[in-house]
């Protein structure tokens, strides 16, 4: 099983820099939109670039929420071991809001299709937005396209793209893996 | 994740302590999502529910409706007053012919003990007991137990009594296998005549004083007294049960602590429990019946995922 690493830590941090400042473009001081990280592994993207808004482009009031997206899944009961569900964190309503969602890796594009509809149960967005680290090109099985990407990767399906943040105590890097 | 260790939820007495958990666990996403603007999910949309009650029920019966129709499933109802079974139907061939309506889970009320395990071992459905006679009431006693441990932040090491009709309650009978299953305490309280002999082969000890039992106690789980599956009287008067084993707010101020007081309901106000009491901020009455919602639909939802088409 080789590993190869399409992201270092310094990338990274150049790519939220990056991302932040395409967000501020588009949303000014974000007084009318709301970051959403969807659960599980999009919730380290979101609070990286929540902190990073806050603390070096001096955005205040940010709104942040954290989604999951279980229930609304396409796959239920057409897997031999449960789906686990995470909490949902979202103390606000989304009406009228312009929503980012927000996930580490875009790949067959079910995730994101399952927030869409998740994210209504919180009220009627005025638009949503889509923002990833990953954007896996060749792999949708839906017409989505994220807004906002990190790093286009051209990876075929028998690889697997792992991203490793350092709040779960490895280092902050992607890589790419034979499976 | 491991899902439930059983195919269908007859009683407490088959889960075991990580079933137990596991729907709780499940319980707490679904109690946020119930709280939310809009409150349904779209998980169990291909899925079709029966609700076969061939007793009388109130809130069981919305709450299962309740939750079914918050995970998107689609449900019938069937009362047992308007249906067939009056005109000499076997209760297979009732549930048969509504399993031929492509029915993917039953959820039945019976008057008959072990009605709920007959049924799952002669239909094709996942079977949910909703109250077999004076058996089991799985789905109170899993919310009684998610409401403690919501009100006192754990169930195991608690000290649990439960007052009144011991006899005649499932309630009673299925709080007793979960609570202890948990690692909590479980004494009853109520007239002898209505306490079963043999309760302390479940390591359940009788206490005939009120009083004394709510001295020991951090939750009293409150029972009304069945008078209509009584064929015989168990006491001499409801004045004189009301005096010895009614709890009113005088007993509980003088106990030094504040307990936490339930009801599964129905409550015969002014009988084993006053409107005082039933409405004080020690009463968690109503957040069972909240979260009742929750417990069904965790339950609803972990047996439906073992469902292949």
């Amino acid at each position: 099983m080789s590993k190869k690493t399409l992201l270092n830590s310094k990338d990274i941090e150049i790519i939220l820099h990056r991302l932040a400042c395409e967000l501020i473009e588009n949303h000014n001081d974000f007084s009318n939109t709301v970051l959403i990280g969807l659960q599980p592994r999009g919730t380290f993207l979101a609070n990286r670039l929540a902190e990073l808004l806050k603390t070096a482009y001096h955005i205040k009031d940010l709104k942040l929420g954290l989604l999951d997206i279980t229930f609304y899944r396409d796959d239920f009961r057409r897997k031999e071991t449960p789906l686990a569900a995470e909490t949902s964190k979202i103390d606000f309503l989304i009406e009228d809001k312009k929503v980012v969602i927000i996930d580490d890796v875009l790949y067959s594009g079910r995730s994101v299709r399952a927030a869409l509809t998740a994210i209504q149960s919180y009220g009627r967005p005025e638009n949503i937005e889509l923002l990833v680290l990953i954007d896996r090109r060749f792999s949708r099985h839906l017409p989505i396209q994220p807004n906002y990407r990190g790093r286009q990767v051209d990876a075929i399906n028998e690889e697997k793209v792992l991203v490793s943040w350092k709040e779960t105590g490895k280092k902050d890097a992607v890589y790419l893996e034979q499976r | 994740m491991q899902g439930l260790s059983v195919e269908h939820l007859l009683g407490i007495k088959y889960l075991n302590a990580n079933d137990i958990d596991l729907i709780f666990k499940t319980a707490d996403h679904f109690k946020e999502v119930i709280n939310r603007p809009i409150k349904k999910v779209p998980s169990l949309r291909d899925i079709t529910i029966a609700n076969l009650f061939f007793e009388n029920s109130t809130r069981t019966k919305l709450s299962f409706e309740l939750a079914e129709k918050r995970l998107s499933a689609d449900v019938i109802n069937f009362s047992a007053g308007q249906s067939s079974v009056k005109k000499g139907e076997t209760l297979i061939d009732t549930v048969n012919n509504i399993l031929a309506m492509k029915v993917d889970i039953v959820v039945m009320r019976h008057g008959n003990v072990g009605a709920g395990v007959f049924l799952s071992n002669h239909v094709n459905a996942k079977i949910i007991n909703a109250g077999d006679g004076t058996h089991e009431h799985p789905t109170q006693a899993l919310l009684d137990s998610y409401s403690i441990r919501e009100k006192l932040g754990s169930v195991k090491g608690k000290k649990i009594v439960i007052v009144g009709d011991i006899l005649h309650s499932r309630v009673a009978l299925s709080n007793i296998f979960a609570l202890q299953l948990q690692g909590a305490q479980v004494k009853v309280c109520g007239p002898t005549t209505l306490i079963p002999k043999y309760i302390s082969s479940l390591g359940v000890e009788v206490e005939n004083n009120l009083k004394k039992a709510l001295e020991w106690c951090d939750v009293a789980n409150v029972l009304r007294v069945q008078h209509e599956r009584m064929e015989i009287k168990y006491f001499p008067s409801t004045r004189e049960y009301t005096q010895l084993f009614g709890i009113n707010q005088e007993i509980l101020d003088n106990l030094g602590k504040k307990i936490v007081i339930m009801h599964p309901g129905p409550i015969n106000r002014g009988v084993e429990i006053t409107s005082e009491v039933a409405d004080s901020d020690q009463s968690i009455i109503l957040n069972q019946v909240e979260n009742g919602v929750a417990i069904r639909m965790a339950v609803i939802y972990l047996l439906a995922q073992q469902i292949k088409r």
